[in-house]
């Protein structure tokens, strides 16, 4: 069996101590959270960190909250806390179908919500979910928290602006009148992406006022179709203009070739499950479940 | 939980499996749960290249290591004659490379140490310097006149070609097409792909210095076979070797070789004095053990105008690998693709195999195929599915018209087969009742009205199993014979000892129910030893769905010996003629005088007790055999698959799967369906997403569960079975083997389910696997080549 | 560094590397040789475990990120000599071929049975969807578990994993 190189190991007991060691053990240490991601790197010997920073103690970044208008999901939830949720499913459609189809049952009950989005890894749905609901990051570093827009985290696959010394603590999304979802194909249920994308529409009067599009491992910048959003701003919540949003998102992203497919065909399922996004959403704006 | 409500079945019937008791309790004994004293761990590096020339191995930082006890490289070996191995297709095979590696994954240098962690920091320290040659990934071009030459190490080897090999009548053939009214042909690949046990290869090898013992506790579904090759290979002398394959996390062909770890294990135990395991990971298995497949496929079916099939025209490129290392008998180098014919009553047919070498790993055949059957019959039912569609005639109905008669049997096919016995007809129409065939095309109908995408496979299959007749079937000259031996203690409790080896097909309550149904006493009453070398008498191994066919007569006809052997000790003790004792389950007893009789348990112990017996006859009722099949047995089975296809997304569900199987009489009807479950999720998953996949460079690109996709339990539908009975009229219990019926049949079922949906677009073939990008693009026209890297 | 961790209700502490994965610390420091690894990288599920009560891939959590903790393994399902339901499921039902998925399915039924004492099919499936079985086409796994549900092994109340692990409550503010 693969097994990872050696590293010192540290367990945080807060979130000041955890960044505490980050500062001391510098740019070789690394944090681990679930550890879905970065141990099959480590076994793979892909990643070959000096310190880990376990966190799973840190209880309590560890909760799902309401504060205000806004929902703060701590960066230690895991995926199947996400999922089973009810304020979540109540307000967030499109996390809750990201996450049922985020790995399997027994990755989500370890995974967490935060280790997914410090990863950055293209295909990894919650950044595209998060990213079209333009969720706001909450991180704690040496000089105290700062926020981040979600769409100003990603630097580029695998690449964060997170500090070294930084831990992401906290990702908060607006409350608000909206309706989302998220659309995926896979080679099999478990699978990365081949392609995925996720709507957010909020609608006023047969208007469409703010539309969120995350695209998920076609190398869309920031995960986001920022023109696909322009074009549908003001625009009416109609199949033809979900369709032209569909085929706007699908020439703004750079898919790549791989086992998963060639780039027509994740290029053509851009703009196919951008638009049964768009209309899934629009559906949920109408009170039907879809 | 031995028992069912009614009690178990004194022999054949349902029952619950005796093996279970240790596996619900986590107790079972899977080679890599042996821990031996002092027990050292393996390491096998391996070659990131698919073809490169080694030019240096410095293995002094890793013997630095602390923890290391043993740095082996070829050049170790070389010095013990074991560099290079034969293989079971009599080539050879680097153990571990010494002058170049000729895929991505070989095997390059084997560490020992004191822990498994430590084992694996070692191979970091190894330093190789590779000069990178010209990698050949695409079997279709290693012909090519310029084409590296792969196999330089072999003399008189001035190019990639293996062997040709053919089967039929070509003139006649020719002359059948010539005379055709429709000839139809279609390319296709039967890709690579791996049987993929969830437990790894692995050994533990325990060489004693003093004894000059060799143990070998492995994951071999031959553990006889390794025997006797080791002995050969190693020069170790046979009775000194013993082979131990413990409880086994799956087969399916991938444990039937045998692989430079386990021959690095055993140099490893002896250079250390020390036992040493070696367990793979999951990469290491997909990337250097036995694939499967590899077949590209060129198919011609010649018809009359009103769908009579009148010929099949087949030409095979076959990717081995960069050594011929496939299992199959030795006349046989396409196994038995010949049967490729089918279950249809032809007038001619010729086939033709060239085997190539490329820079992949070796293998062949492996995972549940019974030699080749898997492709031949893929072959033949997507040609039939084709002419189908090119004589605007239903799929069901086609074959319907073509299958063979019950009363063709013993049907003589034009490839040389002796089909034993079948009643196809009856198979196809029990499926389609249970499928309610017409409602299905009916609702298929309704649905491309509206533009809805459904698709309704057929296949039939017929099977090959049960090598073999040893006057033509042998593996390295062994021919394929199994022993068995059976001992009744004193109370009538026997033991039985057979060669074959299970990796979850149940032989433990198997064979004891065989017995039971033979001597009349309860399966319970019988154990069943396995597995062990010391133990066991001779026989080939769990493979080619064999066990039944060969070793399951070899149970039956050596429990008829220990019966005949209790007449004599009845009659004695009944003071009557053997001639006058009639046989009913379990007990002899004097013609016309149904009260005077005795028991099995009774004989058993007047056997070893002072009863006088009869001059010449020697007393206990122990007895061994050897059955040597007379012929091959020929299940068959009619399957049908219901799929729906998203044509916007390429994604395919199958929504249904009926499964009408024909392996003879049936031992343990649970088990059995449990073999055909198994086989029909493999055949979904090599339908739609199994694959191992090569760049140009010669990556592997399936290399880890993550890009070689296994079927889980949301791709699977609830598999609806159905069953009939042709007894096999050679086989002592008319039994015929089932492990691989399923997984020879449903690719085809799933593909032609998948194209029929695809009709209305025009999509006549898709390559498997039938990924959504796959089955997007063939709908567009475009198809994809599925056994190269997407570009 | 030294951990102990919990395992079937008892008390084990060893010096170890932290780079340690649980399932080896099972099977080679504890000897509970019942839980399998089969892939390396997550997707397979025979080790699958209970990490405080809740079903985990034991090949990706290090024994480190136990210390401390409670784990239970198949070893640990039957009640003394009793088999649990779902064990007697999997017998009764042919729900195992080769035993090597076994351990881990049984673990996540088990699991599943706690939460839902009445799963449909569809339940079942989606439950044991990231662990693979080579062997059964998952039909005769699916009829165990619903054996269990119906032979007295749904909801019946865990002897590990009590202790609910961080962020299972949802706190509204």
């Amino acid at each position: 069996m693969q097994v990872p190189a050696a590293f010192q190991y540290e367990r945080a007991t807060s979130v000041e101590q955890a960044i505490e060691l980050l500062t001391r053990y510098g740019p070789e240490a690394r944090v681990v959270a679930g550890g879905h991601s970065l141990l099959p790197m480590m076994k793979l010997r892909l990643a070959q960190p000096e310190a880990l920073i376990d966190i799973n103690g840190l209880g309590e970044l560890a909760l799902i909250r309401v504060d205000g208008h806004e929902l703060a999901i701590g960066a230690m939830v895991r995926h199947a806390d996400l999922l089973a949720s009810a304020v979540v499913g109540e307000h967030f459609p499109i996390l809750r179908d990201a996450e049922r189809v985020i790995a399997d049952p027994l990755v989500r009950n370890r995974g967490t919500v935060g280790g997914s989005l410090c990863q950055a890894d293209p295909s990894e749905d919650l950044s595209a979910a998060f990213s079209a609901l333009r969720a706001t990051l909450v991180a704690q570093g040496p000089g105290g928290r700062r926020t981040i827009g979600i769409r100003d985290f990603f630097l580029g696959p695998y690449e964060t602006v997170l500090d070294e010394a930084e831990l992401l603590v906290e990702i908060r999304v607006p409350i608000r009148s909206h309706a989302s979802a998220y659309r995926k194909v896979e080679r099999r249920v478990g699978d990365w992406a081949v392609v995925a994308a996720g709507a957010v529409l909020e609608i006023s009067d047969g208007v469409v006022t703010e539309a969120g599009i995350g695209l998920t491992a076609v190398g869309a910048r920031r995960f986001v179709a920022e023109r696909a959003e322009d074009f549908l701003r003001g625009g009416r919540p109609d199949d033809e203009g979900f369709a032209e949003a569909g085929r706007i998102a699908s020439q703004e992203c750079r898919p790549t070739a791989d086992q998963r497919g060639p780039v027509d065909y994740k290029r053509h399922l851009a703009a196919e499950l951008t638009t049964r996004a768009l209309r899934a959403a629009a559906a949920r704006a109408e009170g039907q479940e879809a | 939980m031995t028992t069912t409500a009614e009690g178990p079945p004194v022999g054949f019937g349902r029952m619950t499996r005796k093996e279970d008791a240790r596996f619900v309790r986590g107790h079972g004994t899977y080679v890599d749960d042996v821990r031996l004293p002092g027990m050292l761990h393996g390491a096998v590096l391996r070659s990131p290249l698919a073809h490169a020339r080694i030019v240096s191995i410095d293995t002094s930082a890793a013997e630095a290591h602390p923890k290391v006890k043993a740095v082996i490289t070829g050049e170790t070996l070389a010095g013990l004659g074991l560099a290079w191995m034969p293989t079971i297709s009599y080539d050879t095979q680097a153990v571990l490379a010494t002058d170049k590696v000729r895929f991505q994954g070989q095997e390059v240098a084997f560490v020992v140490a004191e822990d498994r962690y430590a084992a694996r920091d070692a191979l970091e320290l190894i330093d190789v310097e590779y000069e990178p040659l010209p990698p050949v990934p695409d079997a279709r071009r290693a012909l090519d006149p310029d084409a590296p030459v792969i196999r330089d190490d072999k003399e008189h080897q001035s190019d990639n070609h293996i062997f040709d090999w053919s089967a039929g009548d070509k003139d006649r053939t020719d002359e059948v097409f010539a005379g055709a009214d429709v000839v139809v042909a279609q390319d296709m690949l039967y890709p690579r792909v791996h049987p993929a046990p969830l437990e790894t290869c692995g050994t533990v090898a325990d060489m004693d210095a003093i004894t000059g013992k060799l143990t070998v506790w492995s994951t071999t579904q031959a553990p006889h076979a390794h025997r006797t090759l080791y002995a050969m290979v190693a020069g170790i002398p046979e009775h000194k070797i013993r082979i131990i394959s413990p409880d086994i996390g799956g087969g399916f062909g991938n444990k039937v070789g045998i692989y430079p770890g386990y021959v690095c294990a055993v140099v490893g135990s002896i250079v250390t004095g020390k036992p040493v395991k070696w367990t793979e990971d999951r990469s290491e298995n997909l990337m250097s053990t036995s694939f499967a497949r590899d077949y590209h496929m060129h198919g011609e079916i010649a018809a009359t105008r009103d769908g009579r099939i009148r010929g099949l025209r087949v030409h095979v490129i076959a990717d081995h690998g960069a050594f011929n290392a496939t299992a199959q008998p030795t006349q046989f180098p396409a196994g038995f693709f010949g049967v490729f014919t089918g279950s249809y009553d032809l007038a001619a047919a010729h086939c033709t195999v060239t085997g190539v070498y490329t820079n992949k790993a070796p293998g062949g055949v492996a995972y549940a195929c019974s030699f080749r059957v898997t492709e031949a019959v893929y072959l033949v039912e997507r040609m039939v599915d084709v002419l189908a569609a090119e004589l605007g005639l239903d799929p069901a109905e086609l074959r319907m018209r073509n299958l063979l008669r019950p009363g063709q049997f013993p049907y003589q096919t034009q490839t040389g087969w002796e089909y034993d016995s079948g009643d196809y007809p009856r198979a196809l129409q029990l499926a389609m009742d249970i499928a309610h065939y017409e409602d299905l095309r009916r609702e298929q109908a309704e649905k491309r009205e509206r533009g809805e995408l459904m698709g309704i496979g057929v296949s039939f299959f017929t099977e090959a199993v049960g090598a073999g007749p040893r006057k033509h079937m042998d593996i390295l000259g062994l021919g394929m014979a199994d022993g068995a031996e059976l001992r009744v203690h004193p109370t009538g409790k026997a033991v039985l000892r057979i060669s074959v080896q299970s990796q979850g097909q149940g032989h433990e309550t198997t064979f004891a129910q065989i017995v039971a149904e033979e001597l009349g006493i309860p399966p319970e009453d019988v154990e069943v030893v396995h597995g062990d070398t010391d133990q066991t008498p001779f026989g080939l191994g769990t493979y080619g769905s064999r066990s039944t066919p060969v070793s399951g007569a070899a149970a039956a006809m050596v429990a008829r010996k220990v019966r005949e052997r209790a007449k004599i000790v009845a009659s004695a003790m009944l003071e009557v003629s053997p001639d006058d004792l009639e046989w009913e389950k379990g007990r002899w007893f004097v013609t016309g005088d149904p009260d005077q009789g005795r028991t099995m348990a009774e004989i058993a112990l007047a056997a070893h007790s002072t009863l006088e017996l009869p001059e010449g006859v020697e007393g206990h009722l122990d007895a061994s055999c050897v059955y040597n099949p007379p012929n091959l047995t020929f299940p068959f089975g009619a399957y049908i698959c219901v799929t729906d296809v998203d044509a916007d997304t390429g994604q395919v569900k199958v929504r249904r799967f009926i499964a009408v199987d024909d392996c003879g009489n049936r031992i343990n009807p649970t088990i059995v369906e449990g073999q055909v479950h198994g086989g029909l999720a493999d055949g979904v998953g090599m339908a739609l997403m199994q694959v191992i996949a090569f760049d140009e460079d010669g990556n592997c690109l399936g290399g880890s569960f993550m890009d070689y996709l296994l079927p889980t339990s949301m791709e699977c539908p609830s598999w609806e079975l159905g069953e009939t009975v042709t007894p096999s009229p050679h086989h002592p219990i008319g039994a015929k083997g089932v492990g691989e019926s399923a997984t020879v049949g449903s690719p085809p079922a799933v593909v032609n389910a998948v194209v029929d949906a695809l009709k209305p677009l025009g999509v006549r073939h898709v390559d498997m696997p039938l990924t959504p990008a796959a089955v997007w693009r063939a709908a567009q026209g475009r198809p994809l080549r599925t056994d190269l890297a997407i570009t | 560094m030294r951990i102990t961790v919990t395992v079937n209700g008892e008390q084990y502490t060893r010096d170890v590397e932290p780079r340690l994965l649980l399932v080896h610390f099972l099977r080679d420091e504890l000897g509970l040789t019942g839980t399998h690894w089969g892939c390396d990288t997550s997707n397979c599920g025979v080790c699958a475990v209970w990490l405080d009560g809740t079903p985990v891939k034991s090949c990706t959590v290090l024994a480190a990120m136990a210390d401390g903790h409670e784990v239970r393994t198949v070893e640990g399902l039957a009640q003394g000599a009793e088999l649990d339901p779902v064990q007697q499921g999997f017998v009764a039902c042919h729900g195992l071929q080769c035993g090597f998925c076994t351990p881990g399915m049984m673990m996540t039924a088990r699991w599943l049975l706690d939460r839902n004492a009445d799963p449909s099919e569809e339940d079942i499936r989606k439950a044991i969807s990231g662990q693979v079985c080579r062997c059964t086409g998952y039909e005769n796994i699916v009829r165990a578990i619903r054996w269990a549900a119906e032979h007295g092994g749904g909801a019946r109340t865990a002897d590990a994993g009590t202790e609910p692990a961080p962020g299972r409550e949802e706190v509204r503010a």
